[in-house]
């Protein structure tokens, strides 16, 4: 077998860890694995065209900006920590627990719109997690402030991705379904999607204690 | 029948207004980087692959030759944000729920009820086409609120997409390159290796490999989808099912979800990881990345466990 192919992904690995600019990376990457694989670079260029242009959905999401950079500009984000600093016992850790839960749970009733970077955390949830975490512990140190926000950025993650998959008819559950049959397994969408449930409760265990344990550890590093 | 097409339009139209006004503000690598979106926008599905292809190799050399920046239009200062949080309330809110409303309860009511028949969206796509229908109505709705200055929501949206910059299109190029490694066979190599590199007889070894292979799989390709079938047909399938009679629903299952916990870890997933931490003007790029750390590596454990338990000693 032609193991050079591989060597494309060495590359990633390597432009990742060096911090080449990553479109560089995974373009010079593509064409490396292409050529490797004895396609001629026309053909390379082509495929990679191709699926640019077909995978245009994933960039239409950024038409949201201008909503968000709009309400920002009217004093949201301050909104947001308002809110928060009028809830009497709010904490960081609270805040993020909740989040988390009711991420997974939305997910779960197939509700995986509700929520995300640019509509939620940027605008709501990080700013909130900034505030709570101001109010048990004081000011935050750029480095702490920093962590709070990419927990919240986390949360969002790992609510979103322990959740979906609970509800029968989300993509990843179709494609289990799909490849199981095409050899041979048939299964009820319901079937797979009822064994992410113990996963889910583990992700809600496991980062919830992540959130605590960082809400400590700003208290501390404050003391 | 409203199609992804409509959405091109809508989203090219955005990317347009954001060249022209970094053309004004004398950004001209910025200019140039968005006004190729919106010619992908408007008339990929019109140009020849070679032809989209060129056009990412140009977005590629003005992204690697750093001639994108972050922008800093006219807008609100700090202490005028405070003022209109107080004077305007949690009515701020409002706008910023049409989107998400729009989407998941327009999804559900054109689903569930006889509205399907009208076919007024293309198939399966109807989220997506919503979610462009919400922008538009929140949209409408703050500027006849606020009325702000006509070009405000434009420039606000070229300030986060121009902090954003390569990042907003690194999830679609990734896409690209996993149908290079599709076409490259890169799947049929890396399940041929591992399936060869199995300890024979130990059912519980083999759970851990094919775990392992999921989540690392995954983590180079940004996405389970792309791992899920190859590690099934190497080791789910053929041994876990077929050799040692596991249960088919829990190792498809958590298999799947042993590939998110490797999600989690990889700069690949740029959607979830890196652009997040440009959205929030993190310093470190892989901060969110560490922050996932943390709780990855565990919850794979527990799919291992949940892989054995359940598959196996609670099936035989």
């Amino acid at each position: 077998m032609n193991y050079w192919p591989l060597l494309g992904i060495a590359l990633v690995i390597i432009g990742f860890a060096l911090k080449f600019n990553p479109l560089l990376v995974v373009v010079g990457a593509a064409i490396a694995t292409g050529l490797l694989a004895g396609l001629d670079l026309v053909a390379v260029i082509e495929a990679l065209g191709k699926a640019f242009n077909d995978n245009r959905y994933i960039s239409v999401t950024w038409i949201i900006l201008p909503v968000i950079g709009l309400l920002e500009r009217y004093g949201l984000q301050q909104r947001a920590r308002s809110l928060i600093e009028t809830v009497r016992g709010a904490t960081m850790g609270k805040l993020l627990m909740i989040y988390l839960g009711f991420r997974q749970i939305t997910a779960a009733l197939g509700m995986k719109d509700i929520g995300g970077h640019p509509q939620a955390v940027r605008p709501l949830v990080a700013p909130m997690a900034e505030a709570a975490a101001e109010k048990s512990h004081g000011e935050l140190t750029e480095e702490s402030r920093e962590k709070v926000l990419a927990m919240s950025a986390a949360t969002d993650n790992v609510g979103l991705f322990f959740g979906e998959d609970i509800f029968f008819a989300i993509a990843s559950i179709l494609l289990i379904q799909g490849v199981f049959e095409s050899n041979g397994y048939p299964l009820a969408p319901l079937e797979l999607s009822v064994w992410a449930i113990p996963t889910a409760i583990c992700a809600f265990i496991i980062h919830s204690w992540r959130i605590r344990s960082l809400d400590r550890r700003l208290g501390r590093a404050r003391s | 029948m409203i199609t992804y097409d409509w959405l091109y339009w809508l989203a090219g139209t955005f990317f347009a207004f954001w060249s022209l006004l970094s053309l004004r503000d004398k950004r001209i690598g910025n200019a140039a980087f968005w006004g190729l979106l919106a010619v992908s926008f408007y008339f990929g599905s019109h140009l020849s692959d070679l032809a989209n292809g060129v056009l990412v190799l140009a977005l590629v050399a003005i992204a690697g030759t750093r001639l994108l920046t972050r922008s800093n239009p006219e807008t609100t200062s700090l202490e005028e944000r405070k003022a209109f949080s107080e004077s305007l309330g949690n009515k701020l809110f409002a706008p910023a729920l049409i989107v998400p409303v729009t989407a998941v309860a327009g999804t559900v009511l054109y689903n569930y009820t006889p509205l399907i028949e009208t076919e007024l969206f293309e198939a399966r796509r109807e989220t997506l086409i919503l979610f462009g229908i919400g922008v538009i109505i929140a949209l409408a709705a703050a500027m006849a609120w606020l009325r702000p200055p006509a070009l405000a929501p434009i420039e606000e949206g070229r300030k986060l997409i121009d902090s954003i910059g390569w990042a907003a299109i690194l999830p679609q190029m990734l896409a690209a390159l996993g149908a290079v490694f599709a076409l490259a066979g890169v799947g049929e190599i890396i399940g041929g290796a591992v399936g060869s590199a199995i300890p024979e007889g130990s059912v519980f070894l083999t759970v851990v490999v094919f775990a392992l292979g999921m989540a690392l799989f995954t983590m180079i390709m940004g996405n389970a989808f792309a791992a899920f079938p190859v590690m099934a047909a190497a080791i789910g399938i053929p041994l876990l099912v077929e050799t040692y009679g596991g249960d088919p629903a829990v190792i498809g299952a958590v298999g799947m979800l042993a590939g998110f916990c490797g999600t989690l870890l990889t700069p690949m997933a740029a959607n979830f990881n890196i652009v997040p931490a440009a959205l929030l003007e993190l310093k470190d790029q892989n901060a969110v990345i560490r922050q996932q750390v943390g709780t990855a590596v565990p919850l794979w454990v527990c799919n291992v466990v949940i892989i054995y338990v359940g598959a196996f000693l609670l099936w035989s």
